[in-house]
């Protein structure tokens, strides 16, 4: 499959590629490139200009500042999978990361792309609502951030303006006592997601739930917020009861669809299933994590 | 409208004219005539088509060719040295790694930069760095065998091999 014509420029400044898409109104952004070239080939997408951002220095890092993770707008999946920092402080993120697509994809495959690209198939829109992470986007008036809840406005949609670019993706730091997990049912690797769930939460010092955050992917037309489940389980010492309850309201407040991948009752079911899963296994994670600190 | 570009393709500068929208595996095909590269499904989904970029494998048909400009691009061509088959290609000729061999090439790229990584890949580690490279004819259980085998091989004292 063939592409239609497009003109191609690779901006080397930040400055530059916003300038790029405030002159042109139909232009795309490409970084990892693995779902623009793919609707591009199925000519869903015919932009007349390719802005190719690759190229610009200083996007690609991981680090942790001012109580944030940050992760520049080029930062690949493999190289999120490959972080130790990853994968020891944020298990929530690792998960998701490990998942996404297949390793070849991965290698290419960006955080920030797949958040901008909004798809509410994709696995990080549902981690980064768990994390409440922040997104911040640069347009010509300098860089704003975004609150995750804002950003997804609807199908392929989300908060940006045309002339912004997303230049960072912010994950706040764990707090002590805290562990997330994502679960993902796919029919086979490279599949996007039947269900989805993303947990992350942190427990205060009577073992209650001091704060949590429940995503969940491809059932919606956006990622959707398990708000009614995470209500329920803040300020609670969670019990199986309570999971099991966490795990029906999730079911209740999704909205799929009927599809190749299932009925919409199979789906449902699906997110009760591995909303109680995910929960178990980020409070695992959250309890190794504290026999590690007394260690 | 086209751009030039010049990639080191095998070791090698190829420089050529290509418009902006051809496909990075249409490239290795059409313009360097390099038909050891093959295009399977077209949609990311399939791997017949992996190239190392840089050093990273990746699916040539989700790729422009302009992306290329500049950098190192290795195919399947690349493996042999001097007529002598790479350890990979020897283990899939060894342990029947393939049968159609329509896979292999993407197959044994993705295999060379999993063994670049880890020199002592589990069955499980080849199963999952494979799990973008999908095998119409089923033939898994040899191809991990292959992998293994060049590996065995690789970490030889004498794989250097060549030079005195």
């Amino acid at each position: 499959m063939i592409p239609a014509q497009f003109e191609y420029l690779a901006p080397t400044t930040v400055p530059e590629a916003v300038a790029l898409l405030g002159q042109h109104a139909d232009a795309k952004v490409l970084s990892g490139g693995q779902s623009l070239i793919t609707v591009m080939k199925f000519r869903l997408a015919m932009p007349p200009l390719i802005i190719d951002i690759n190229g610009i220095p200083d996007l690609n890092y991981i680090r942790e500042q001012d109580g944030w993770l940050r992760i520049g707008a080029l930062v690949r999946e493999s190289d999120i999978d490959e972080s130790t920092l990853v994968r020891d402080q944020y298990p929530l993120l690792h998960d998701t990361s490990r998942v996404v697509a297949d390793p070849l994809v991965r290698n290419l495959a960006t955080l920030a792309g797949n958040l901008a690209h909004a798809d509410p198939a994709n696995d990080h829109p549902a981690t980064m609502l768990a994390y409440r992470a922040l997104v911040a986007a640069t347009g010509p008036q300098g860089t704003r951030t975004i609150k995750i809840d804002d950003f997804f406005v609807g199908l392929f949609e989300t908060a940006l303006t045309h002339e912004e670019i997303v230049t960072e993706v912010r994950v706040p730091v764990p707090t002590p006592r805290s562990g997330g997990a994502y679960l993902k049912l796919e029919r086979k690797v490279g599949d996007f997601a039947t269900v989805g769930v993303a947990v992350q939460l942190n427990l205060d010092a009577g073992s209650r739930v001091q704060q949590i955050g429940i995503g969940l992917t491809n059932v919606g037309v956006t990622a959707i917020r398990a708000r009614r489940s995470e209500d329920l389980l803040r300020g609670k010492a969670i019990d199986e009861r309570l999971i099991a309850q966490a795990g029906q309201l999730a079911a209740e407040d999704c909205a799929p669809s009927a599809d190749l991948r299932g009925s919409e009752e199979y789906k449902r079911n699906m997110v009760r299933v591995l909303t109680m899963r995910a929960l178990n296994r980020a409070l695992d994670r959250t309890k190794a994590q504290e026999k590690e600190r007394h260690q | 409208m086209t751009q030039k570009i010049t990639v080191n393709l095998n070791g090698a500068d190829t420089t050529a004219e290509v418009e902006p929208r051809l496909l990075l595996v249409h490239f290795i095909r059409e313009v360097a005539n390099l038909t050891g590269t093959h295009v399977g499904c077209d949609t990311t989904s399939c791997g017949a088509c992996t190239v190392l970029l840089d050093g990273k494998a990746v699916k040539s048909c989700t790729l422009f060719a302009v992306q290329a400009n500049g950098r190192k691009l290795m195919t399947v061509e690349g493996l042999a040295q001097d007529g002598k088959l790479h350890p990979i290609q020897e283990g899939f000729h060894e342990k029947h790694g393939l049968q159609c061999g329509f896979c292999t090439p993407g197959m044994m790229m993705t295999a060379y930069a999993l063994l670049r990584k880890n020199k002592a890949p589990t069955d499980d580690d080849i199963r999952w760095a494979i799990a973008g490279n999908l095998c119409r004819c089923t033939g898994y259980v040899n191809i991990v065998e292959a992998v293994k085998y060049a590996a065995d091989k690789m970490s030889e004292p004498a794989a250097a091999g060549g030079a005195a």
